[in-house]
């Protein structure tokens, strides 16, 4: 079995003041070492899927198998294989780099000495310096909190890793350092990575398969190249104004 | 994941909330200070009124400090996993459910016994505090055995800010105080007017402050406490399963309903 991530169906919808179709019968399959891109407006679904996967949110209906385990019935067997990136960088704010990590690692049951070794790579290779490491993250830009957010993710080795916008916000140099990580991860630890962006550009350069998500249905899916030969287009926001019949600068401009 | 991953686990709560406690060091003496003033003030008024009614109301203050210490970690840490928004990454990292409130539970013991150590080393110094002839074994014992209900009734209300942070943070404090009045921390629960009694017999608060009473000022020893140490230690069996099984049931509720979210 060569396949990563299998989704059937999966559908989630939630009751606020108006019903929300979050999620509308998506299926798709994710191979092994491959980097899936999810692009799409804010809204339209990508995190919905992400915690779905992430086994943080019960899909209404359909299933969702991560490396043939499924994320509802068997999310214990799930949870040592993955690991996540969200557009906001979650930590205990107050408390230094150094002291989340740690507080990471012991989750994932290693040991302090292990986590300070592989997220001081991991960190060093995002360009982040070492002297910010004992300092309280509220003390540390946006991209440098993303940066800890990504060793936070890469440090335990997972498997599989569901990266939910890492660049949104982004200063350009950050932004290129966190790509090019992902980009080099790839090829060195060949993992799975499924990737959520607004930045058509990204997805174009760093996943080997796209989906255009609207609405929580996925519109239209397949390789870069494949998708800017099938609707005879110069890049993917061209095919994206094709299948919606919206400019995705103007969908980026209300984000 | 192993043994030793599941104590790392248990660890990393302690070591987490630790680090906090450091951060926010300041605060901290503000509350110590706050805690104790307000001890120093309770066993003020009993002094207006005789000797041993120092000692009544001293116990009542440590006795509420220690418990609502515990009560008030337990719930509190999920309500601050909720604000920071990493409450996701700790349900999604591969530790027992299990492990997670007992690493928060442990820390919530470790500082409760810190916190109502001081205070306690402040009181006695203070008032000149005489323990002659009191059971003081029994008073570990007492102390041990009504926390577990405490971590029980704690991981109980913890499901409130698991669901909705703010709301779920006004309600601990609403039953928090509820139990204050009804628990008879500075009073004997015969002043209750009649139809709130009953709830005063069903917390576990009212059980503990009458045992260390007991053996504070009247020396009471181990056979005579030791059907309210039962009963304590049963109300703790049945609360910690009710709350680890409560827990789980909100968890599966807010995975449902899409709660987890920081903004949920």
């Amino acid at each position: 079995m060569n396949i990563a991530v299998q989704c059937e169906e999966l559908a989630k919808t939630f009751e606020k003041k108006n019903r929300v179709i979050a999620l509308d019968r998506v299926s798709f399959t994710v191979e092994k070492h491959e980097i899936f891109g999810i692009v799409g407006p804010n809204g339209s679904g990508k995190s919905t899927l992400i915690r779905i996967l992430s086994t943080l949110l019960i899909p209404d209906t359909g299933w969702a198998r991560i490396f043939g385990h499924d994320v509802v019935r068997q999310y214990g067997r799930v949870r040592p294989c993955i690991n996540r990136v969200s557009v906001d960088a979650a930590f205990f704010k107050g408390i230094s780099a150094w002291e989340n990590l740690r507080y990471a690692a012991r989750l994932y049951g290693l040991s302090s000495g292990v986590a300070k070794e592989r997220t001081l790579e991991i960190l060093d290779r995002l360009g982040f310096e070492r002297k910010r490491y004992y300092e309280p993250l509220e003390d540390l830009s946006r991209g440098m909190q993303q940066k800890v957010a990504i060793a936070r993710a890469f440090f335990t080795a997972p498997m599989l890793l569901l990266l939910d916008e890492p660049t949104t916000g982004l200063d350009p140099r950050s932004k290129l350092d966190v790509q090019e990580y992902v980009r080099r991860s790839m090829n060195q630890d060949g993992l799975t990575i499924i990737l959520t962006t607004h930045d058509m550009h990204e997805a174009e350069s760093l996943c080997d398969r796209v989906a255009i998500i609207i609405n929580g249905r996925f519109v239209t899916m397949g390789k870069p190249s494949e998708l800017l030969a099938r609707y005879k287009k110069n890049n993917l926001e061209e095919v994206f104004l094709e299948v919606t019949g919206r400019e995705w600068k103007e969908i980026e401009y209300e984000s | 994941m192993n043994p030793r991953g599941h104590a790392y686990g248990s660890i990393a709560f302690i070591e987490r909330n630790f680090a906090l406690i450091k951060r926010y060091i300041g605060w901290e003496l503000v509350f110590l200070t706050y805690n104790v003033v307000n001890a120093l003030a309770i066993g003020l008024i009993g002094a207006t009124m005789g000797k041993d009614k120092v000692l009544y109301l001293v116990i009542g203050a440590m006795v509420w400090g220690f418990l609502s210490i515990l009560f008030h970690e337990i719930s509190e840490s999920i309500a601050w996993e909720r604000w920071e928004g990493t409450i996701e990454y700790t349900f999604m990292a591969p530790i027992s459910r299990f492990v997670h409130l007992i690493g928060n539970c442990l820390h919530a013991v470790a500082y409760g016994v810190v916190r109502s150590t001081i205070i306690l080393l402040i009181l006695v110094v203070f008032f000149g505090i005489s323990v002659e002839g009191a059971n003081l074994p029994a008073l570990f014992v007492i102390f041990v055995v009504s926390g577990l209900s405490f971590v029980g009734l704690g991981l109980v209300a913890a499901i409130l800010p698991l669901l909705s942070t703010e709301k779920g943070a006004y309600a601990t404090h609403i039953f928090e105080a509820v139990l204050l009045l009804i628990s008879g921390v500075y009073y004997e629960i015969t002043v209750l007017p009649v139809w709130i009694r009953p709830l005063s017999y069903i917390s576990p608060a009212t059980y503990t402050l009458r045992a260390m009473r007991a053996a504070l000022l009247d020396g009471a020893s181990f056979s005579e406490l030791l059907p309210t140490i039962l009963l304590l230690l049963a109300i703790g069996f049945v609360l910690i399963p009710l709350g680890m099984l409560v827990f789980k049931q909100a968890e599966y509720y807010a995975k449902k309903t899409g709660k987890l979210k920081r903004s949920g």
